[in-house]
């Protein structure tokens, strides 16, 4: 679709101001508005359900049927936190959309906690993100200016109050429940479940966690209607009953071996190839493209074979991947060793693990360690035997641990044994050993 | 009525809130698990319960899940279908042992927990023998002052956070916590605070494996050389039931021993650490007398007192108490000291009321050290949330039982001071005591002199003290740890006590000496004596059935 409009970035591509004024010239705040004035807190939930809605945190859960779990009348308080723990490699959506155009997102969040009787927002923010804090907090004091937060907003009965939390930057702190756990000042563990957020969240008060990019689009939902959302993105699959489509436009990131890496928005359903080619200007230095990862790490691998995927819900999932995660594509060019990627990613994990349940703990402490090893060139066959038992063990699905971390840390793993086996086999055959330096992540 | 299906058999849990391992125990299917613990929050972290669940729906057929879930997080309900030796639940536990056992040290053989690890149990039982893994295995330091008590052997430890948890949950002052992320996870404390708090020496218990070490224990014996005795902690009237880790006589630990009447899970410190003084050299061995009672002494200490034989001071104490109740039955008595079991008290309570009707019965010393202490308490000694662990003030184990024993045999229960006011009268006192030495001199020296003022002297205690140098017989005591009978604890909970260690070669237990003073033969048959009281004393009627495990409930 080359004619496609943005949508999220429109203002942001313009380089339009971020700031209150400018918002508000720009039509801003209308959404808001509207759902105070016309429309019943169960009218802007059944909107967001209508418009198919799904997360873009990486789960892809639809938004407005989260809502809905909510206990019905609760005497409350309800709370809505606000994942701005961006941190997903190669993600940068979510910064780009907090630093340019924070009322964007601000407004997302009002009708949000409109919608689900929230009377307290907490912006759980990435502590990387210095930039993007400063600019949120400073469009939140012009709201409290403005009388678009606190008491009475714009003169009607809803009250809202926002927090800005940074956190201490812990990739865990992510996965929502462990989001929750650090807001309320603990170790970020994420929580057994049930009891889910939704029933008992932050403060043992049921709580409402999205992302920051799916916000953005409730915003756009509430003014512009669910059919209208609807004419974006992908239908659901007739054949598959369970399919919720994928409906709507996604900031994808596009870096790695790239020409020019960027964030650009497209309606769900693009290709790899239409991302890396059209908008990434093509692979660098006029190589060709070995693999992607496509959405965040821990969604596993491509190989350039698979580059014609769509960029949907259920695409990734079709070649093996987790799933859309955060729509992060990172292209590694034909040169790169594929063990340097894979013993990155495990050295990530394993750093990143929060610890508690022994499979994650454990397994990627040792996936880490094996690869290590196979980098030095002391690699074994029966290596790669271990590293997929390992890698498929771990992981909610599987059973054997309360997050979803170590699915994260386990697929690229295997996807990589899946998809690039011969390479792997030659380098241990071959008794390479990698000299390049990769700089220490702690 | 809620039917479980464990492993093909239908379990009835009735109403019980019971998780899977809990209702799958009741028909005897163990699942392991570490991190689980009946009186910690459920964390289903360590995942060594992973099981196969389903349901039973109404019309028969069993749904089963995909993949296996924590039996400990599980709740039983009615319809539950849980598989626990299934190819795929088995291998999940293999998988959850082999990554624990990847940066775990094996030092089994220099390991104070090596023999009673759930560690080396479950490897054993659901684990494999060798490790897959070739690359060096993380070395964090270890910690050994990480308590007064407690020592941290950090590269043992399997990360299941019972002790964090023990000391968020229960002592409330939150010591504990776990450092650093992933496989480099450790259990520490924040420098200069250290775990002391008075319930520390659980987590000891709490840890599954070898990595929180008692200090007082540590390297002094292989668990598979000890012998237990279940037994009832002295150290107040809490009465936690403990039990006793002994071996050729020496005691060498105390731990709790589980009972929702009387405690819960744990004990605390002033419990656990304070058994030194059974094992204690400066302990009476054998009778003293401060005259010749016949025969040669055996030995002569220091001072006026002579080491006699129990063949010698028997007679002489009777023969001497005898006559001194003809001359006037008023003017002996006996102090009751609440150390005593309630056997101990009714066979001596009976032998001073043989003398004499008018002899007099006191209740001996009742300790109290400060107040109740209710954990969890935050730091600043605050109580916080419903209590789950009691220290009491009052510092001995048995003043309801004897209390009660006193009541039967005179309307007036008389109580120490007493004793003091009307000593110049006594012509006889047999003053028992049996005080563990961290409560310190118990009389002042006035008491003292007043108490030395009595002609026939006869000092029951421990070690020596000033009272007994100045008691014309002085007959060695027995601790807890050597006594058979019963407690009564402040609830009216009746515990038994099982003698654990003997007292000495030339030691006998108080209530042997009692039965030698009636003229009783045999040895000391502490069920025989609890009907004879159960008949006698109507308070005590519950003391003629069986004791049980967790005692019963009296009055």
């Amino acid at each position: 679709m080359p004619d496609f409009e943005p949508i999220l970035l429109k203002r942001i591509n313009a380089k339009a101001s971020p700031w209150l004024d400018a918002y508000r010239a720009d039509g801003g705040y209308s959404a808001l508005t509207k759902a105070l004035g016309d429309m019943t807190p169960g009218q802007v939930i059944d909107v967001v359900k209508n418009s198919g809605l799904r997360g873009r945190g990486g789960a892809g859960f639809p938004c407005g049927v989260k809502w809905t779990f909510l206990p019905k009348d609760h005497p409350g308080p309800i709370y809505l936190c606000v994942n701005a723990d961006e941190s997903e490699p190669c993600t940068f959506n979510n910064r780009i959309l907090m630093e340019h155009d924070p009322h964007q997102v601000l407004e997302g969040i009002a009708l949000a906690c409109y919608a689900t009787r929230a009377s307290v927002a907490y912006i759980y923010i990435r502590y990387e993100y210095g930039a993007a804090y400063r600019n949120m907090q400073k469009a939140i004091d012009e709201l409290y200016a403005n009388n678009l937060l606190g008491k009475n907003i714009l003169g009607k009965e809803f009250s809202l109050e926002v927090y800005l939390h940074r956190g201490a930057g812990a990739y865990i702190c992510g996965e929502e429940t462990g989001l929750i756990e650090s807001l309320e000042g603990k170790r970020g563990w994420p929580r057994i479940k049930p009891p889910f957020p939704a029933v008992e969240g932050a403060f043992r008060k049921p709580t409402v966690v999205n992302n920051i990019e799916t916000l953005a689009c409730v915003t756009h939902i509430v003014e512009r209607g669910a059919d209208w959302f609807k004419t974006i993105g992908i239908p659901p699959d007739p054949k598959n009953p369970r399919d919720a489509g994928s409906y709507g436009s996604k900031l994808y990131c596009i870096s790695g071996h790239v020409n020019t890496p960027c964030c650009v928005e497209l309606p769900l359903g693009v290709t790899v190839r239409e991302l890396v080619d059209k908008h990434g200007g093509g692979v660098w230095k006029g190589r060709k493209a070995k693999g992607c990862i496509p959405g965040g790490i821990s969604m596993g691998l491509m190989t350039e074979a698979e580059f014609d995927t769509p960029l949907d819900f259920n695409g990734p999932g079709k070649v093996g991947c987790l799933g859309l995660g955060t729509a992060a594509v990172t292209i590694f060019d034909e040169t790169t060793s594929i063990v340097d990627v894979l013993y990155n990613i495990c050295r990530f994990f394993a750093h990143e693990s929060c610890g508690q349940c022994t499979p994650c703990r454990e397994g990627t402490g040792w996936m880490m360690k094996i690869m290590d090893r196979m980098r030095r060139g002391q690699g074994r066959r029966e290596d790669l035997d271990i590293l997929d038992e390992v890698a498929r063990s771990i992981g909610i699905m599987p059973g054997t641990t309360i997050c979803g971390l170590a699915d994260g840390a386990g697929w690229p793993v295997k996807n990589a044994i899946a998809k690039f086996r011969p390479e792997l086999e030659a380098y241990i055959r071959g008794g390479q050993k990698t000299t390049v330096s990769l700089a220490l992540a702690h | 009525m809620a039917v479980v299906i464990i492993n093909d058999t239908p379990v009835d849990i009735g109403t019980e809130r019971l998780n899977l391992i809990q209702a799958a125990a009741k028909i005897g299917v163990f699942i392991p698990s570490y991190c689980w613990h009946p009186a910690l929050s459920v964390v289903a972290s360590c995942r060594m319960c992973l099981v196969e669940v389903g349901e039973k729906k109404p019309d028969g057929a069993i749904a089963m899940q995909p993949r296996v879930v924590p039996a400990c997080q599980t709740p039983a309900k009615d319809g539950t279908v849980c598989i626990t030796n299934s190819e795929k639940a088995r291998t999940a536990e293999a998988r959850t042992l082999e990554g624990l056992l990847l940066n775990h040290p094996l030092d089994c053989p220099v390991c104070d927990k090596a023999g009673e690890c759930l560690l080396q149990d479950f490897s054993y039982q659901f684990g494999k023998s060798s490790s897959r893994m070739i690359d060096p295995k993380n070395t964090p330091p270890n910690k050994p002052d990480i308590g007064e008590h407690i020592s941290l052997f950090t590269d043992r430890c399997i990360m299941c956070s019972r002790c964090v948890r023990f000391t968020r949950e229960i002592a409330g002052s939150s010591e504990l916590h776990v450092v650093n992320r992933g496989h480099h996870s450790e259990i520490d404390v924040f420098p200069g605070d250290p775990v002391n708090n008075p319930l520390a020496g659980n987590v000891v218990d709490l840890c599954p494996v070898g990595a929180l070490a008692n200090k007082e224990f540590l390297y002094k014996q292989r668990v598979w050389f000890l012998k237990n005795a279940s037994s009832v902690c002295a150290g107040c009237s809490t009465g936690c039931s403990i039990t006793i880790d002994h071996n050729k006589d020496v005691v060498h630990r105390i731990r709790p021993r589980e009972n929702p009447q009387a405690q819960g899970h744990f004990i605390c410190d002033e419990g656990r650490f304070d058994y030194p003084y059974v094992n204690s050299k400066d302990r009476f061995q054998q009778p003293m007398s401060a005259v010749a009672t016949g025969g040669s002494p055996v030995a002569v200490q220091a001072g006026r007192l002579h080491h006699d034989t129990w063949e010698n001071v028997i007679p002489t104490v009777r023969r001497e108490l005898t006559n001194a109740a003809k001359q006037g039955g008023s003017e002996v008595a006996a102090v009751l000291s609440p150390m005593l079991t309630v056997e101990e008290a009714f066979l001596l309570a009976k032998f001073i009321k043989g003398l004499s009707a008018d002899a007099k019965l006191y209740l001996g010393w009742v300790p109290t050290v400060g107040k109740d202490e209710q954990f969890p308490q935050d730091r600043k000694g605050n109580p916080m949330g419903p209590v789950k662990f009691t220290i009491r003030a009052e510092k001995c184990p048995n003043r309801r039982g004897v209390e009660e024993v006193l009541r039967h045999f005179q309307v007036e229960l008389l109580g120490f001071d007493r004793l003091l006011a009307n000593a110049g009268k006594l012509e006889a006192l047999y003053l028992t005591a049996g005080y563990p030495p961290r409560l310190g001199a118990w009389l002042t020296d006035e008491q003292t002199k007043t108490l030395a003022k009595i002609p026939l002297l006869i000092v029951q205690d421990l070690a020596p003290s000033p009272i007994s140098e100045a008691a014309k017989f002085v007959i060695p005591a027995a601790t807890f740890a050597e006594k058979d009978g019963c407690y009564v604890n402040h609830a009216n909970l009746a515990q038994q006590l099982h003698w654990a260690v003997r007292p000495g070669s030339m030691g006998r237990s108080d209530g042997q000496v009692f039965l030698y003073l009636l003229e009783r033969r045999g040895l000391i048959q502490a069920s025989a004596l609890r009907q004879e009281i159960a008949r006698e004393i109507p308070f005590f009627a519950a003391l003629a059935g069986d004791l049980g495990e967790f005692g019963v409930k009296l009055g």
